[in-house]
């Protein structure tokens, strides 16, 4: 008998502000322990937080972009737990009066085609600080440079049924933040965070099983993985006519294994309760839809725009809007004159893999264009431009014909030399030129490869055809 | 007096030998002072052009403001020796206006207590019989005014920490409305209780006070976009109605305070005020819903103080992070603040939420509705006795938090309302002082100062200051 996987998802992701939710201080990553720190995220005694309005402006285009409703009035609460990293031993988020409720994902599950993810709530809190356990011989250090990041929690309804799904619902997930511009979604910097909640039960069961919670998985190769285990280890209880308790686990991705850290009775009563430092943050509609105007248009409406103005294969499409700033590419490199097609494979070939080692574009659009008309006019093979295409981006005043040309990679044409270049194939191959004659028509290809050969690529293959014909007659 | 002619070197030596004979006395008042540092506020001052009424006045601040040049230490062993990094919003203002930061005032731990027994650093006297208490949890700053060390001192507020102890030390405390004093940089206990307020020997001191540091503040996001409080005056009282709210005048309210406040009605009478009944019903249920919302915001308050990052550090026999902070925690916070830290879980926790917390709040909309309606209904100010016995003795309530707690119980209401009151003093029974408290509606502050600087005028028994 089968078992049904469901799993909600539990998303932090960090809002991208130059400073802190409720202080003055820096986000930058990767700067020296305890620099980026004040009274108020030290929690030193007297403190007071102050909301970062820009935090707030990024949380409310999140909930827009997932198609939230945006509150007009969400609290502030205080979340109550005593660890090394929560200076204030309370954590500032929202609780019952959550920024935005209600709204949802479409994505595409690899298992059920078209699927779609009800938005539970998406609220603001501050992030914690960090425990430096390898910094110093048995002690632990911390760093609170972390402490008061402004974080989005974008809690997902249980609708996702496989560990595959909710990879490719944190995928579609990751890329509507990174294009409504709200967060970087670095799950190396730990921009982007996930805990899951997971249960299984048999397929037609009305009823939800006793679910668990896997934290802070790493990666979403790793959501997956880890989801994987936590399912196989709850079938395996259930199979053996145990019950699944309800625990929180950890993921260990060296071993695959997921590991229970506490269970029910264990977890913490965290004794929310509004924080009166901060009133309520009320927000005028006239400011929510102002923001849902300047919302930038989403990958699902891109996609679509892409399929339609260009005629490419969703494919293309889907794999163009993988990052806002491929897509902004490929449509400049059509504007500057470039048929969509061929625009869409020199983006998804070349381009992209020099954008995934770099996070950039090495080559302007207009360039590139320039480039690809020289493929289409005849002076370049589509080889020999590949080749241009990589020495473009290190040679930034160069045209693409200046740098083919240096190259010596512009197709020769001219009859002249193309008839020496067929005869010295045709000297050194007596034997082929005897087969050819006898009958063996079929050797004209490797004549054709001989003589691209020997030309070193820059022979133009339609004119050595009719060159070899006649010599060969 | 001008500015200019101030001796202001000659100020700091005096305070610092009035300071001097208080700590001889007994006095206990004060946990930090130094005269070199008195010298360099003077010479500060003598460098700045702050004119006003507050240049070159000695303040003491109660030791739950933060001060960069000392240390705050909240009464507390848990903070003992801890220097804050930075300056109070009020500190700041104070200095602007040119006052000199004199010293560092006793208070009960964390501004919990209302006799100022419950300081680490021991008790604080009364200035007038050192076997009473000066009241709490402001009762350093109340002493050191009424002993005539220094003629200002800012204290706070959370349930009537200012208006209690200036009633039984026979000086005026001042309370402002929620949200017209920053609270950056003042320890936080009751958040949405928490009121710097001011203690002077006369209204106007204290309203002077009140106005340096008032004030809307980037740093606090409950401060209210109104501006600095004015010290306003008025002839007399000619077209105001003062109301009486029955629930304050007990049957048993102590014979000196009904007679001194009895005297302060017809003073009212007198300056032209009519003078009404009223009724508050939810005040009764002030003290018990304050002892919910208080201590709730308190356990969180408090939660920083876990051995981590500053303050004392035990480390606990099993030597992991839990015992850090059992130990830490277990002796570094006294018993008044270990109880209200544990009432605060409790009414917080799972399953209590509701039945305590969320109650309790409701409550409070009530009680603050009962102000309102009264003040909409024609009443202008209400007059009430601050306390219901003068200064007790010391010991007298150690033993039974409920009878301490009920020494506020005409202070809390107010508190939970958000309102401005303002305590001043109304005559003696027995020789100790007896105060009468003004309430205003929200944001009449002004009217309030103004109003309690009339009726100060025509009643006896003043600041009588013991020199």
């Amino acid at each position: 008998m089968s078992w049904e996987t469901v799993i909600g998802l539990e998303v932090h992701v960090q809002l991208r502000t130059r400073t802190k939710m409720f202080c003055a201080d820096r986000t930058t990553f990767g700067d020296p322990p305890n620099t980026n720190v004040c009274p108020v995220c030290l929690g030193l005694p007297g403190a007071l937080p102050v909301p970062n309005a820009e935090a707030v402006r990024l949380g409310v285009r999140a909930a827009l972009a997932l198609g939230c409703t945006v509150h007009e009035t969400s609290v502030f609460a205080r979340k109550n737990y005593f660890y090394p990293d929560l200076p204030k031993g309370y954590q500032i988020s929202q609780y019952d009066r959550p920024l935005a409720t209600g709204g949802a994902v479409e994505f595409e599950s690899p298992t059920r085609g078209r699927g779609r993810v009800g938005i539970t709530r998406l609220h603001l809190e501050e992030d914690a600080g960090k425990l430096l356990h390898d910094r110093v011989p048995d002690r632990t250090a911390i760093d609170l440079n972390r402490a008061g990041t402004p974080l989005a929690e974008i809690v997902s309804e249980p609708d996702l049924r496989s560990a595959a799904e909710a990879r490719a619902y944190l995928q579609t997930l990751r890329q509507i933040l990174i294009f409504a511009g709200v967060s970087d979604c670095s799950m190396e910097q730990g921009s982007l965070r996930v805990d899951a909640n997971v249960s299984i039960r048999r397929p037609g069961d009305p009823r939800l099983g006793t679910k668990t919670e896997v934290k802070n998985v790493n990666s979403f190769a790793n959501v997956e993985r880890a989801l994987e285990a936590e399912q196989l280890r709850q079938q395996a209880l259930l199979e053996s006519g145990a019950r699944v308790t309800q625990v929180t686990l950890l993921f260990n991705a060296g071993t695959g294994q997921v590991k229970p850290i506490r269970s029910k009775e264990e977890s913490h009563d965290y004794r929310y309760f509004p924080d009166p430092d901060l009133p309520p943050l009320v927000l005028h509609p006239t400011f929510v839809s102002e923001q849902r105007a300047a919302l930038p248009e989403l990958p699902e409406a891109r996609r679509t725009r892409l399929i339609g103005a260009f005629a490419l294969s969703a494919y293309d499409a889907s794999v163009l809007t993988s990052e806002p700033a491929l897509a902004g590419y490929f449509e400049s490199v059509v504007a500057a004159g470039v048929e969509p097609k061929t625009a869409a494979n020199w983006v998804i070939g070349d381009v992209m893999t020099s954008f995934n080692q770099t996070g950039g574009f090495s080559v302007e659009p207009s360039r590139l264009a320039a480039l690809v008309n020289l493929v289409r006019e005849g002076v370049l093979s589509h080889r020999a431009a590949k080749r241009v295409y990589a020495e473009l981006g290190r040679a930034a005043d160069e045209t693409p014909r200046a740098v083919a040309e240096r190259l010596g990679l512009v197709q020769v044409s001219e009859e002249g030399a193309l008839v020496g270049w067929v005869d010295e194939v045709l000297r050194s191959h007596p034997n082929e030129v005897g087969r050819y004659r006898a009958g063996e028509s079929k050797l004209m290809g490797f004549f054709v490869g001989q003589v691209m050969k020997r030309s070193k690529g820059k022979a133009d293959p339609k004119g050595v055809q009719p060159v070899l014909a006649d010599r060969l007659r | 007096m001008t500015a200019s002619a101030l001796d202001l070197q000659g100020v700091a030596r005096d305070t610092g030998a009035r300071l001097t004979r208080a700590e001889r006395d007994g006095l206990n008042a004060v946990l930090h002072w130094d005269q070199a540092l008195l010298d360099a506020e003077a010479s500060r001052v003598e460098q700045s052009r702050a004119g006003g009424p507050l240049r070159g006045v000695p303040v003491a601040i109660k030791d739950n403001i933060v001060t960069a040049e000392q240390p705050t230490t909240c009464g507390s062993k848990i903070l003992e020796g801890y220097c804050s990094p930075y300056s109070a919003t009020a500190i700041d203002r104070l200095r602007a206006a040119g006052a000199l930061i004199a010293a560092k005032s006793n208070l009960d731990e964390f501004a919990m207590g209302s006799s100022t027994e419950h300081s680490a650093y021991g008790r604080v006297r009364h200035p007038l019989d050192p076997e009473r208490v000066p009241g709490g949890s402001s009762g350093g700053s109340a002493a050191l005014v009424a002993a005539g060390v220094v003629p200002i001192a800012l204290g706070s507020e959370t349930g009537g920490s200012v208006r209690q102890p200036a009633s039984f030390c026979g000086v005026v405390g001042l309370k402002p409305s929620y949200g017209r004093v920053s609270r950056f940089g003042l320890v936080a206990f009751g958040s949405s209780l928490d009121c710097i307020s001011t203690f002077g020997r006369t209204v106007r001191d204290a309203g002077e006070t009140l106005s340096a540091i008032s004030g809307p503040d980037p740093r606090d996001a409950t401060t209210v976009d109104r501006p600095p409080i004015a010290v306003e005056s008025m002839a007399d009282l000619a077209g105001l109605t003062i109301g009486l709210p029955a629930e304050y005048f007990p049957a048993d309210l102590h014979p000196g305070v009904a007679a001194a406040l009895r005297e302060t009605i017809e003073a009212v009478k007198a300056l032209g005020a009519r003078v009404r009944e009223v009724s508050l019903p939810h005040s009764k249920y002030a003290v018990p819903t304050y002892y919910i919302v208080n201590p709730a915001e308190a356990a969180a308050n408090l939660a920083r103080y876990d051995g981590v990052r500053y303050g004392q550090r035990r480390i606990g026999p099993e030597g992991d992070i839990r015992a850090l902070y059992r130990a830490t925690r277990g002796s570094g916070f006294g018993p008044e603040v270990r109880r209200r830290i544990l009432v605060g879980t409790y009414v917080l926790s799972a399953g209590y939420y509701e039945a305590y917390y969320r109650k309790a709040q409701q409550v409070r909309a009530l009680i603050a509705g009962d102000f309102e309606r009264v003040f909409c209904d024609g009443v202008d100010l209400l007059l009430t006795p601050t306390t219901p016995t003068p200064a007790f003795r010391a010991g007298e309530k150690t033993d039974d938090p409920v009878t301490m707690y009920l020494a506020d119980i005409f202070t809390t209401a107010v508190s939970l309302a958000g309102l401005p009151a303002i305590s001043i003093p109304a005559g003696r029974s027995d020789g100790l002082p007896v105060g009468a408290q003004l309430i205003a509606p929200l944001h009449r502050d002004e009217r309030l100062i103004a109003v309690a600087g009339v009726v100060e005028g025509a009643i006896a028994g003043g600041a009588e200051v013991r020199r």
